[in-house]
Protein backbone atom coordinates (compact mmCIF):
# COMPACT_ATOMS: atom_id res chain seq x y z
CA UNK A 1 0.00 0.00 0.00
CA UNK A 2 2.70 2.40 1.06
CA UNK A 3 4.54 1.49 -2.11
CA UNK A 4 1.82 3.18 -4.12
CA UNK A 5 2.88 6.47 -2.57
CA UNK A 6 6.56 5.75 -2.28
CA UNK A 7 7.73 3.96 -5.39
CA UNK A 8 6.95 6.59 -8.02
CA UNK A 9 9.13 9.08 -6.22
CA UNK A 10 11.91 6.77 -5.07
CA UNK A 11 12.33 5.17 -8.51
CA UNK A 12 11.89 8.11 -10.87
CA UNK A 13 13.80 11.34 -10.69
CA UNK A 14 11.34 13.20 -12.92
CA UNK A 15 8.62 12.47 -10.35
CA UNK A 16 10.75 13.85 -7.53
CA UNK A 17 11.44 16.98 -9.56
CA UNK A 18 7.77 17.35 -10.36
CA UNK A 19 6.93 17.07 -6.66
CA UNK A 20 9.47 19.73 -5.69
CA UNK A 21 8.08 21.93 -8.46
CA UNK A 22 4.46 21.70 -7.38
CA UNK A 23 5.40 22.26 -3.72
CA UNK A 24 7.18 25.48 -4.76
CA UNK A 25 4.15 26.54 -6.79
CA UNK A 26 1.81 25.78 -3.88
CA UNK A 27 3.94 27.82 -1.43
CA UNK A 28 3.74 30.98 -3.52
CA UNK A 29 0.45 30.47 -5.33
CA UNK A 30 -1.72 29.64 -2.31
CA UNK A 31 -1.21 32.90 -0.36
CA UNK A 32 -1.39 35.01 -3.53
CA UNK A 33 -4.60 33.21 -4.43
CA UNK A 34 -6.05 33.92 -0.98
CA UNK A 35 -5.53 37.65 -1.46
CA UNK A 36 -6.87 37.52 -5.02
CA UNK A 37 -9.98 35.86 -3.65
CA UNK A 38 -10.39 38.25 -0.70
CA UNK A 39 -10.01 41.23 -3.03
CA UNK A 40 -12.60 39.76 -5.39
CA UNK A 41 -9.97 39.52 -8.09
CA UNK A 42 -10.23 35.79 -8.77
CA UNK A 43 -11.11 36.39 -12.39
CA UNK A 44 -8.27 38.91 -12.64
CA UNK A 45 -5.89 36.02 -12.04
CA UNK A 46 -7.53 34.10 -14.83
CA UNK A 47 -7.37 37.07 -17.20
CA UNK A 48 -3.72 37.67 -16.42
CA UNK A 49 -2.86 34.01 -17.00
CA UNK A 50 -4.14 34.45 -20.55
CA UNK A 51 -2.27 37.72 -20.90
CA UNK A 52 1.02 35.90 -20.29
CA UNK A 53 0.60 33.76 -23.40
CA UNK A 54 1.61 36.34 -26.04
CA UNK A 55 4.73 37.31 -24.09
CA UNK A 56 5.80 33.71 -23.77
CA UNK A 57 4.94 33.25 -27.43
CA UNK A 58 7.24 36.07 -28.45
CA UNK A 59 10.00 34.48 -26.37
CA UNK A 60 9.29 31.19 -28.12
CA UNK A 61 9.32 32.85 -31.53
CA UNK A 62 12.72 34.38 -30.84
CA UNK A 63 14.46 31.52 -29.06
CA UNK A 64 12.33 28.37 -29.32
CA UNK A 65 11.40 26.47 -26.13
CA UNK A 66 13.90 28.37 -24.01
CA UNK A 67 13.31 28.94 -20.31
CA UNK A 68 14.74 32.46 -19.99
CA UNK A 69 13.20 33.77 -23.22
CA UNK A 70 9.71 32.53 -22.40
CA UNK A 71 9.97 33.60 -18.75
CA UNK A 72 11.06 37.12 -19.62
CA UNK A 73 8.45 37.35 -22.37
CA UNK A 74 5.69 36.13 -20.04
CA UNK A 75 6.74 38.43 -17.18
CA UNK A 76 6.91 41.36 -19.54
CA UNK A 77 3.50 40.80 -21.07
CA UNK A 78 1.92 40.04 -17.68
CA UNK A 79 3.37 43.11 -15.99
CA UNK A 80 2.37 45.40 -18.87
CA UNK A 81 -1.22 44.13 -18.77
CA UNK A 82 -1.41 44.18 -14.97
CA UNK A 83 0.07 47.65 -14.56
CA UNK A 84 -1.85 49.15 -17.45
CA UNK A 85 -5.12 47.69 -16.21
CA UNK A 86 -4.34 48.75 -12.63
CA UNK A 87 -3.57 52.33 -13.67
CA UNK A 88 -6.60 52.59 -15.91
CA UNK A 89 -8.92 51.41 -13.13
CA UNK A 90 -7.28 53.67 -10.57
CA UNK A 91 -7.37 56.88 -12.55
CA UNK A 92 -10.31 56.52 -14.94
CA UNK A 93 -13.96 55.63 -14.60
CA UNK A 94 -13.37 52.10 -15.89
CA UNK A 95 -13.37 49.37 -13.21
CA UNK A 96 -10.55 46.88 -12.97
CA UNK A 97 -12.47 43.92 -14.39
CA UNK A 98 -13.44 45.85 -17.52
CA UNK A 99 -9.98 47.30 -18.11
CA UNK A 100 -8.36 43.89 -17.57
CA UNK A 101 -10.75 42.28 -20.01
CA UNK A 102 -9.82 44.91 -22.59
CA UNK A 103 -6.08 44.46 -22.14
CA UNK A 104 -6.03 40.69 -21.97
CA UNK A 105 -8.25 40.24 -25.03
CA UNK A 106 -5.86 42.48 -26.89
CA UNK A 107 -2.79 40.54 -25.77
CA UNK A 108 -4.46 37.14 -26.19
CA UNK A 109 -5.34 37.88 -29.83
CA UNK A 110 -1.80 39.11 -30.33
CA UNK A 111 -0.40 35.98 -28.71
CA UNK A 112 -2.40 33.54 -30.79
CA UNK A 113 -1.32 35.37 -33.93
CA UNK A 114 2.33 35.15 -32.89
CA UNK A 115 2.16 31.45 -32.02
CA UNK A 116 0.59 30.67 -35.36
CA UNK A 117 3.53 32.31 -37.15
CA UNK A 118 5.80 29.43 -36.18
CA UNK A 119 5.03 26.43 -34.10
CA UNK A 120 4.24 22.75 -34.08
CA UNK A 121 1.31 21.24 -32.23
CA UNK A 122 3.66 19.68 -29.69
CA UNK A 123 5.09 23.07 -28.83
CA UNK A 124 1.61 24.54 -28.62
CA UNK A 125 0.59 21.81 -26.15
CA UNK A 126 3.73 22.60 -24.15
CA UNK A 127 2.75 26.24 -23.94
CA UNK A 128 -0.89 25.59 -23.11
CA UNK A 129 -0.52 22.74 -20.62
CA UNK A 130 3.07 22.87 -19.36
CA UNK A 131 5.56 20.13 -18.71
CA UNK A 132 5.42 19.33 -15.03
CA UNK A 133 7.08 15.94 -15.61
CA UNK A 134 10.09 17.51 -17.37
CA UNK A 135 11.28 20.22 -15.01
CA UNK A 136 15.03 20.82 -15.32
CA UNK A 137 17.33 22.37 -12.70
CA UNK A 138 16.90 25.88 -13.98
CA UNK A 139 13.12 25.68 -14.00
CA UNK A 140 13.11 24.32 -10.44
CA UNK A 141 15.42 27.13 -9.35
CA UNK A 142 13.09 29.63 -10.97
CA UNK A 143 10.04 28.15 -9.23
CA UNK A 144 11.83 28.12 -5.86
CA UNK A 145 12.99 31.73 -6.30
CA UNK A 146 9.50 32.87 -7.19
CA UNK A 147 7.93 31.26 -4.14
CA UNK A 148 10.68 32.67 -1.88
CA UNK A 149 10.23 36.20 -3.21
CA UNK A 150 6.45 35.85 -2.95
CA UNK A 151 6.46 34.72 0.69
CA UNK A 152 8.92 37.46 1.70
CA UNK A 153 7.03 40.17 -0.18
CA UNK A 154 3.71 39.13 1.31
CA UNK A 155 5.25 39.28 4.78
CA UNK A 156 6.32 42.87 4.12
CA UNK A 157 3.05 43.91 2.47
CA UNK A 158 0.67 42.03 4.74
CA UNK A 159 -0.76 45.03 6.60
CA UNK A 160 -1.33 47.36 3.65
CA UNK A 161 -2.69 44.46 1.61
CA UNK A 162 -5.27 43.63 4.25
CA UNK A 163 -6.09 47.32 4.64
CA UNK A 164 -6.45 47.75 0.88
CA UNK A 165 -8.95 44.91 0.90
CA UNK A 166 -10.98 45.97 3.93
CA UNK A 167 -10.92 49.74 3.90
CA UNK A 168 -9.03 51.32 1.01
CA UNK A 169 -10.25 54.83 1.89
CA UNK A 170 -8.79 54.54 5.37
CA UNK A 171 -5.47 53.37 3.96
CA UNK A 172 -5.44 56.33 1.58
CA UNK A 173 -6.15 58.71 4.46
CA UNK A 174 -3.22 57.46 6.56
CA UNK A 175 -0.61 56.41 4.02
CA UNK A 176 0.58 56.52 0.44
CA UNK A 177 1.32 52.80 0.48
CA UNK A 178 -1.90 51.89 -1.33
CA UNK A 179 -0.87 52.27 -4.97
CA UNK A 180 2.62 50.72 -4.66
CA UNK A 181 1.16 47.85 -2.63
CA UNK A 182 -1.43 47.21 -5.27
CA UNK A 183 1.14 47.26 -8.07
CA UNK A 184 3.62 45.03 -6.23
CA UNK A 185 0.83 42.60 -5.49
CA UNK A 186 -0.11 42.47 -9.17
CA UNK A 187 3.58 41.87 -9.90
CA UNK A 188 3.53 38.88 -7.53
CA UNK A 189 0.45 37.53 -9.30
CA UNK A 190 2.23 37.74 -12.64
CA UNK A 191 5.41 36.12 -11.28
CA UNK A 192 3.50 33.20 -9.83
CA UNK A 193 1.50 32.75 -13.00
CA UNK A 194 4.68 32.68 -15.07
CA UNK A 195 6.15 30.12 -12.67
CA UNK A 196 3.01 28.05 -12.82
CA UNK A 197 3.03 28.42 -16.60
CA UNK A 198 6.27 26.42 -16.95
CA UNK A 199 4.83 23.51 -15.00
CA UNK A 200 1.14 23.64 -15.83
CA UNK A 201 0.82 25.85 -18.91
CA UNK A 202 -1.06 29.11 -19.36
CA UNK A 203 -4.48 27.55 -19.10
CA UNK A 204 -4.00 25.68 -15.83
CA UNK A 205 -1.43 27.83 -13.99
CA UNK A 206 -4.13 29.85 -12.29
CA UNK A 207 -5.69 26.62 -10.99
CA UNK A 208 -2.97 26.11 -8.35
CA UNK A 209 -3.69 29.67 -7.19
CA UNK A 210 -7.45 29.88 -7.05
CA UNK A 211 -8.62 26.36 -6.22
CA UNK A 212 -6.61 25.95 -2.98
CA UNK A 213 -7.50 29.51 -1.95
CA UNK A 214 -11.21 29.07 -2.61
CA UNK A 215 -11.17 25.74 -0.75
CA UNK A 216 -9.36 27.24 2.25
CA UNK A 217 -12.12 29.83 2.72
CA UNK A 218 -14.44 26.99 3.75
CA UNK A 219 -12.21 25.93 6.64
CA UNK A 220 -11.21 29.11 8.45
CA UNK A 221 -12.12 32.78 8.72
CA UNK A 222 -8.64 33.91 9.71
CA UNK A 223 -6.52 35.31 6.88
CA UNK A 224 -3.21 33.89 8.14
CA UNK A 225 -4.73 30.44 8.66
CA UNK A 226 -6.34 30.67 5.25
CA UNK A 227 -2.94 31.14 3.62
CA UNK A 228 -1.47 28.17 5.52
CA UNK A 229 -4.46 25.96 4.67
CA UNK A 230 -4.26 26.96 1.00
CA UNK A 231 -0.56 26.02 0.88
CA UNK A 232 -1.40 22.68 2.48
CA UNK A 233 -4.19 22.04 0.00
CA UNK A 234 -1.89 23.00 -2.87
CA UNK A 235 0.79 20.54 -1.75
CA UNK A 236 -1.71 17.73 -1.21
CA UNK A 237 -3.24 18.42 -4.64
CA UNK A 238 0.21 18.35 -6.26
CA UNK A 239 1.13 15.08 -4.55
CA UNK A 240 -2.15 13.30 -5.25
CA UNK A 241 -2.30 14.64 -8.78
CA UNK A 242 1.18 13.30 -9.56
CA UNK A 243 0.34 9.90 -8.05
CA UNK A 244 -2.94 9.81 -9.94
CA UNK A 245 -1.19 10.60 -13.20
CA UNK A 246 1.51 7.99 -12.53
CA UNK A 247 -0.80 5.12 -11.63
CA UNK A 248 -3.70 5.89 -13.95
CA UNK A 249 -1.47 7.17 -16.76
CA UNK A 250 -3.24 10.51 -16.95
CA UNK A 251 -1.63 13.75 -18.09
CA UNK A 252 0.05 15.21 -14.99
CA UNK A 253 -1.00 18.86 -15.17
CA UNK A 254 -4.72 18.24 -15.50
CA UNK A 255 -4.51 15.50 -12.85
CA UNK A 256 -3.05 18.00 -10.37
CA UNK A 257 -5.71 20.59 -11.07
CA UNK A 258 -8.41 17.89 -10.92
CA UNK A 259 -7.12 16.89 -7.47
CA UNK A 260 -7.28 20.51 -6.34
CA UNK A 261 -10.77 20.72 -7.81
CA UNK A 262 -11.82 17.60 -5.89
CA UNK A 263 -10.53 19.11 -2.64
CA UNK A 264 -12.44 22.30 -3.45
CA UNK A 265 -15.69 20.38 -3.96
CA UNK A 266 -15.15 18.42 -0.73
CA UNK A 267 -14.50 21.70 1.13
CA UNK A 268 -17.55 23.28 -0.45
CA UNK A 269 -19.70 20.49 0.94
CA UNK A 270 -18.04 19.72 4.28
CA UNK A 271 -16.18 22.95 5.16
CA UNK A 272 -16.95 24.26 8.66
CA UNK A 273 -17.09 27.89 7.51
CA UNK A 274 -20.22 28.01 5.42
CA UNK A 275 -19.96 24.60 3.75
CA UNK A 276 -23.18 23.31 2.20
CA UNK A 277 -23.75 20.62 4.86
CA UNK A 278 -23.44 23.16 7.67
CA UNK A 279 -25.77 25.53 5.86
CA UNK A 280 -28.36 22.80 5.34
CA UNK A 281 -28.20 21.45 8.91
CA UNK A 282 -27.03 24.28 11.16
CA UNK A 283 -28.56 22.72 14.28
CA UNK A 284 -31.13 24.32 16.56
CA UNK A 285 -30.74 28.03 17.24
CA UNK A 286 -29.10 29.23 20.46
CA UNK A 287 -30.31 31.34 23.37
CA UNK A 288 -30.24 35.07 22.60
CA UNK B 1 -12.84 83.99 13.79
CA UNK B 2 -10.59 83.70 16.79
CA UNK B 3 -6.95 84.56 16.67
CA UNK B 4 -5.89 80.93 17.16
CA UNK B 5 -3.64 79.57 14.44
CA UNK B 6 -5.65 77.83 11.72
CA UNK B 7 -5.77 74.04 11.60
CA UNK B 8 -7.14 74.12 8.07
CA UNK B 9 -6.85 77.03 5.65
CA UNK B 10 -8.72 77.36 2.35
CA UNK B 11 -7.34 79.70 -0.29
CA UNK B 12 -10.03 80.27 -2.92
CA UNK B 13 -10.58 76.51 -3.12
CA UNK B 14 -12.64 74.96 -5.88
CA UNK B 15 -13.13 71.20 -5.66
CA UNK B 16 -14.99 69.11 -8.17
CA UNK B 17 -15.18 66.21 -10.54
CA UNK B 18 -14.08 66.58 -14.11
CA UNK B 19 -14.29 70.37 -14.54
CA UNK B 20 -17.58 70.68 -12.63
CA UNK B 21 -17.20 72.42 -9.31
CA UNK B 22 -18.82 70.75 -6.27
CA UNK B 23 -17.32 73.28 -3.86
CA UNK B 24 -16.92 76.66 -5.50
CA UNK B 25 -14.46 79.32 -4.32
CA UNK B 26 -14.26 78.60 -0.62
CA UNK B 27 -12.01 80.96 1.27
CA UNK B 28 -11.29 81.05 4.98
CA UNK B 29 -9.76 79.16 7.88
CA UNK B 30 -10.78 76.76 10.58
CA UNK B 31 -8.91 77.70 13.78
CA UNK B 32 -7.22 74.90 15.70
CA UNK B 33 -9.49 73.48 18.38
CA UNK B 34 -12.72 74.36 16.56
CA UNK B 35 -15.82 72.22 16.75
CA UNK B 36 -17.48 73.00 13.46
CA UNK B 37 -20.48 71.54 11.66
CA UNK B 38 -20.72 71.52 7.87
CA UNK B 39 -24.35 71.83 6.85
CA UNK B 40 -26.12 72.04 3.51
CA UNK B 41 -28.53 70.25 1.20
CA UNK B 42 -27.66 66.98 -0.52
CA UNK B 43 -25.19 67.55 -3.31
CA UNK B 44 -23.92 70.74 -1.69
CA UNK B 45 -20.30 69.54 -1.71
CA UNK B 46 -19.98 68.65 1.98
CA UNK B 47 -18.39 65.25 1.46
CA UNK B 48 -16.31 66.66 -1.37
CA UNK B 49 -14.96 69.29 1.01
CA UNK B 50 -13.84 66.62 3.48
CA UNK B 51 -12.19 64.62 0.69
CA UNK B 52 -10.31 67.77 -0.24
CA UNK B 53 -9.09 68.26 3.32
CA UNK B 54 -7.95 64.62 3.62
CA UNK B 55 -6.16 65.04 0.30
CA UNK B 56 -7.81 62.19 -1.63
CA UNK B 57 -9.28 64.80 -3.98
CA UNK B 58 -7.01 67.48 -5.41
CA UNK B 59 -8.53 70.98 -5.76
CA UNK B 60 -9.33 72.12 -9.28
CA UNK B 61 -8.08 75.51 -8.17
CA UNK B 62 -6.70 77.11 -5.02
CA UNK B 63 -5.00 75.44 -2.08
CA UNK B 64 -6.00 73.65 1.09
CA UNK B 65 -3.39 73.82 3.82
CA UNK B 66 -3.89 71.41 6.66
CA UNK B 67 -1.75 71.94 9.70
CA UNK B 68 -2.12 68.54 11.31
CA UNK B 69 0.74 66.35 12.45
CA UNK B 70 0.82 63.34 12.49
CA UNK B 71 -2.26 63.48 10.34
CA UNK B 72 -5.96 63.79 9.83
CA UNK B 73 -8.41 61.17 11.08
CA UNK B 74 -11.24 60.72 8.61
CA UNK B 75 -14.51 58.83 8.90
CA UNK B 76 -16.07 58.71 5.44
CA UNK B 77 -19.79 58.61 4.84
CA UNK B 78 -21.08 55.03 4.95
CA UNK B 79 -17.49 53.86 5.02
CA UNK B 80 -16.65 51.75 2.02
CA UNK B 81 -15.59 48.87 4.19
CA UNK B 82 -15.72 45.34 2.87
CA UNK B 83 -17.76 43.87 5.71
CA UNK B 84 -17.40 40.35 4.32
CA UNK B 85 -13.62 40.42 4.82
CA UNK B 86 -12.60 38.01 7.58
CA UNK B 87 -11.33 40.53 10.14
CA UNK B 88 -11.95 40.82 13.87
CA UNK B 89 -13.24 43.96 15.58
CA UNK B 90 -9.95 44.11 17.48
CA UNK B 91 -7.90 44.17 14.27
CA UNK B 92 -10.20 46.76 12.69
CA UNK B 93 -9.75 49.07 15.66
CA UNK B 94 -6.01 48.38 15.86
CA UNK B 95 -5.65 49.84 12.34
CA UNK B 96 -5.94 53.20 14.07
CA UNK B 97 -2.36 52.72 15.25
CA UNK B 98 -1.07 52.80 11.66
CA UNK B 99 0.58 56.21 11.92
CA UNK B 100 2.80 54.86 14.71
CA UNK B 101 3.20 51.19 13.82
CA UNK B 102 3.27 51.53 10.02
CA UNK B 103 4.19 48.51 7.95
CA UNK B 104 6.04 46.53 10.53
CA UNK B 105 5.93 48.11 13.94
CA UNK B 106 4.81 45.68 16.60
CA UNK B 107 1.88 46.39 18.89
CA UNK B 108 3.26 46.90 22.37
CA UNK B 109 1.57 46.13 25.67
CA UNK B 110 0.94 49.86 25.98
CA UNK B 111 -0.80 49.81 22.59
CA UNK B 112 -2.91 46.84 23.65
CA UNK B 113 -4.10 48.76 26.69
CA UNK B 114 -5.00 51.68 24.43
CA UNK B 115 -6.96 49.42 22.11
CA UNK B 116 -8.86 47.98 25.07
CA UNK B 117 -9.53 51.48 26.39
CA UNK B 118 -10.81 52.62 23.00
CA UNK B 119 -13.13 49.61 22.76
CA UNK B 120 -14.37 50.32 26.29
CA UNK B 121 -14.92 54.00 25.47
CA UNK B 122 -17.33 53.08 22.65
CA UNK B 123 -18.98 50.29 24.64
CA UNK B 124 -17.61 47.40 22.60
CA UNK B 125 -15.75 45.54 25.33
CA UNK B 126 -16.28 41.83 24.74
CA UNK B 127 -16.54 42.27 20.97
CA UNK B 128 -12.79 41.88 20.36
CA UNK B 129 -12.90 38.49 18.62
CA UNK B 130 -16.15 39.08 16.74
CA UNK B 131 -15.78 39.17 12.93
CA UNK B 132 -16.80 42.57 11.55
CA UNK B 133 -19.37 40.81 9.34
CA UNK B 134 -21.48 40.14 12.46
CA UNK B 135 -21.72 43.77 13.61
CA UNK B 136 -24.88 45.84 13.28
CA UNK B 137 -24.72 49.28 11.69
CA UNK B 138 -24.48 51.03 15.05
CA UNK B 139 -21.86 48.63 16.39
CA UNK B 140 -19.79 49.15 13.25
CA UNK B 141 -19.95 52.92 13.74
CA UNK B 142 -18.86 52.45 17.37
CA UNK B 143 -15.91 50.36 16.19
CA UNK B 144 -14.95 53.03 13.66
CA UNK B 145 -15.08 55.68 16.39
CA UNK B 146 -12.79 53.49 18.48
CA UNK B 147 -10.39 53.47 15.54
CA UNK B 148 -10.61 57.28 15.35
CA UNK B 149 -9.78 57.42 19.07
CA UNK B 150 -6.64 55.38 18.49
CA UNK B 151 -5.57 57.55 15.58
CA UNK B 152 -5.09 60.26 18.16
CA UNK B 153 -5.15 62.90 15.43
CA UNK B 154 -5.27 66.67 16.02
CA UNK B 155 -7.84 67.08 13.22
CA UNK B 156 -10.86 64.77 12.99
CA UNK B 157 -13.25 64.77 10.02
CA UNK B 158 -16.63 63.05 10.33
CA UNK B 159 -18.92 62.64 7.32
CA UNK B 160 -22.53 62.14 8.44
CA UNK B 161 -21.42 60.03 11.38
CA UNK B 162 -24.90 59.61 12.89
CA UNK B 163 -26.92 58.75 9.79
CA UNK B 164 -29.02 55.63 10.46
CA UNK B 165 -27.66 55.39 14.00
CA UNK B 166 -30.03 55.03 16.98
CA UNK B 167 -30.42 57.69 19.67
CA UNK B 168 -28.43 55.89 22.36
CA UNK B 169 -25.45 55.24 20.11
CA UNK B 170 -25.61 58.79 18.75
CA UNK B 171 -25.56 60.18 22.30
CA UNK B 172 -22.59 57.99 23.24
CA UNK B 173 -20.62 58.93 20.13
CA UNK B 174 -21.51 62.60 20.51
CA UNK B 175 -19.94 62.44 23.98
CA UNK B 176 -16.73 61.34 22.30
CA UNK B 177 -16.95 64.31 19.93
CA UNK B 178 -17.29 66.66 22.94
CA UNK B 179 -14.34 64.94 24.58
CA UNK B 180 -12.23 65.55 21.46
CA UNK B 181 -13.29 69.19 21.60
CA UNK B 182 -12.27 69.41 25.28
CA UNK B 183 -8.90 67.93 24.31
CA UNK B 184 -8.49 70.90 21.91
CA UNK B 185 -8.67 68.78 18.79
CA UNK B 186 -10.22 70.27 15.65
CA UNK B 187 -13.43 68.45 14.74
CA UNK B 188 -15.23 69.02 11.42
CA UNK B 189 -18.51 67.11 11.09
CA UNK B 190 -20.94 66.96 8.19
CA UNK B 191 -24.42 66.81 9.72
CA UNK B 192 -28.08 67.04 8.76
CA UNK B 193 -29.67 67.27 12.21
CA UNK B 194 -29.83 71.05 12.75
CA UNK B 195 -31.02 70.68 16.36
CA UNK B 196 -27.95 68.64 17.14
CA UNK B 197 -25.79 71.25 15.43
CA UNK B 198 -27.34 74.04 17.48
CA UNK B 199 -26.92 72.11 20.73
CA UNK B 200 -23.38 70.86 20.26
CA UNK B 201 -21.48 72.74 17.57
CA UNK B 202 -20.43 76.33 18.28
CA UNK B 203 -19.36 76.97 14.67
CA UNK B 204 -21.11 76.13 11.42
CA UNK B 205 -20.26 76.32 7.74
CA UNK B 206 -23.37 76.36 5.56
CA UNK B 207 -22.61 75.48 1.96
CA UNK B 208 -24.63 74.92 -1.15
CA UNK B 209 -21.79 74.47 -3.63
CA UNK B 210 -20.93 78.12 -2.90
CA UNK B 211 -20.29 78.92 0.76
CA UNK B 212 -23.52 80.52 2.04
CA UNK B 213 -22.53 81.48 5.59
CA UNK B 214 -19.75 80.66 8.01
CA UNK B 215 -19.41 81.55 11.67
CA UNK B 216 -21.35 81.29 14.94
CA UNK B 217 -23.94 78.54 14.59
CA UNK B 218 -26.83 80.71 15.79
CA UNK B 219 -26.17 83.35 13.13
CA UNK B 220 -25.37 80.95 10.32
CA UNK B 221 -28.52 78.88 10.70
CA UNK B 222 -30.87 81.83 10.25
CA UNK B 223 -34.05 81.22 8.22
CA UNK B 224 -32.77 83.51 5.41
CA UNK B 225 -29.50 81.59 5.07
CA UNK B 226 -31.25 78.22 5.13
CA UNK B 227 -33.65 79.37 2.45
CA UNK B 228 -30.76 80.58 0.35
CA UNK B 229 -29.05 77.19 0.69
CA UNK B 230 -32.22 75.35 -0.21
CA UNK B 231 -32.46 77.29 -3.48
CA UNK B 232 -29.24 75.74 -4.76
CA UNK B 233 -29.73 74.20 -8.17
CA UNK B 234 -28.52 70.62 -7.92
CA UNK B 235 -28.24 69.83 -11.61
CA UNK B 236 -25.28 71.43 -13.30
CA UNK B 237 -25.66 73.49 -16.42
CA UNK B 238 -24.40 71.37 -19.34
CA UNK B 239 -23.42 74.55 -21.20
CA UNK B 240 -21.67 76.21 -18.27
CA UNK B 241 -19.02 78.75 -19.22
CA UNK B 242 -15.49 78.69 -17.89
CA UNK B 243 -15.34 80.37 -14.49
CA UNK B 244 -13.23 83.54 -14.60
CA UNK B 245 -13.74 84.66 -11.00
CA UNK B 246 -10.39 86.12 -9.99
CA UNK B 247 -8.19 84.23 -7.56
CA UNK B 248 -6.97 86.37 -4.68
Amino acid sequence: MLDLFHTPFSEFEFMRRALVGVIAIALGGGPVGVFLMLRRMSLTGDAMAHAILPGAAVGYLVAGLSLPAMTIGGLFAGVIVAVAAGLVSRFTALKEDASLAAFYLLSLALGVTIVSLRGSNVDLLHVLFGTVLALDDNTLLLLASISTITVLALAVLYRPLVLECVDPIFLRSVSNAGTPTHLIFLGLVVMNLVGGFHALGTLLAVGMMMLPAAASRFWTSDVTMMMLVSVGIGIVSGLSGLLLSFHAELPAGPAIILSAGAIYVISLVLGREGGLLWLAWPGRHLEA
Amino acid sequence: MSAASPAIRFDEVTLGYGRRPAVHHLDGAIPAGSLIAVVGPNGAGKSTLLKGIVGTLKPLEGHIRCNASPGVAYLPQAAEIDRSFPLSVYDLVAMGLWSRSGLFGGISRHDRTKIEQALAAVGLTGFERRPISTLSGGQMQRALFARLLLQDAPVILLDEPFTAIDAKTTADLLDLVRRWHDEARTVVAVLHDLDMVKRTFPQTLLIAREPVAWGETGEVLSPENLLKARRMVEAYDPHADICHRSVA
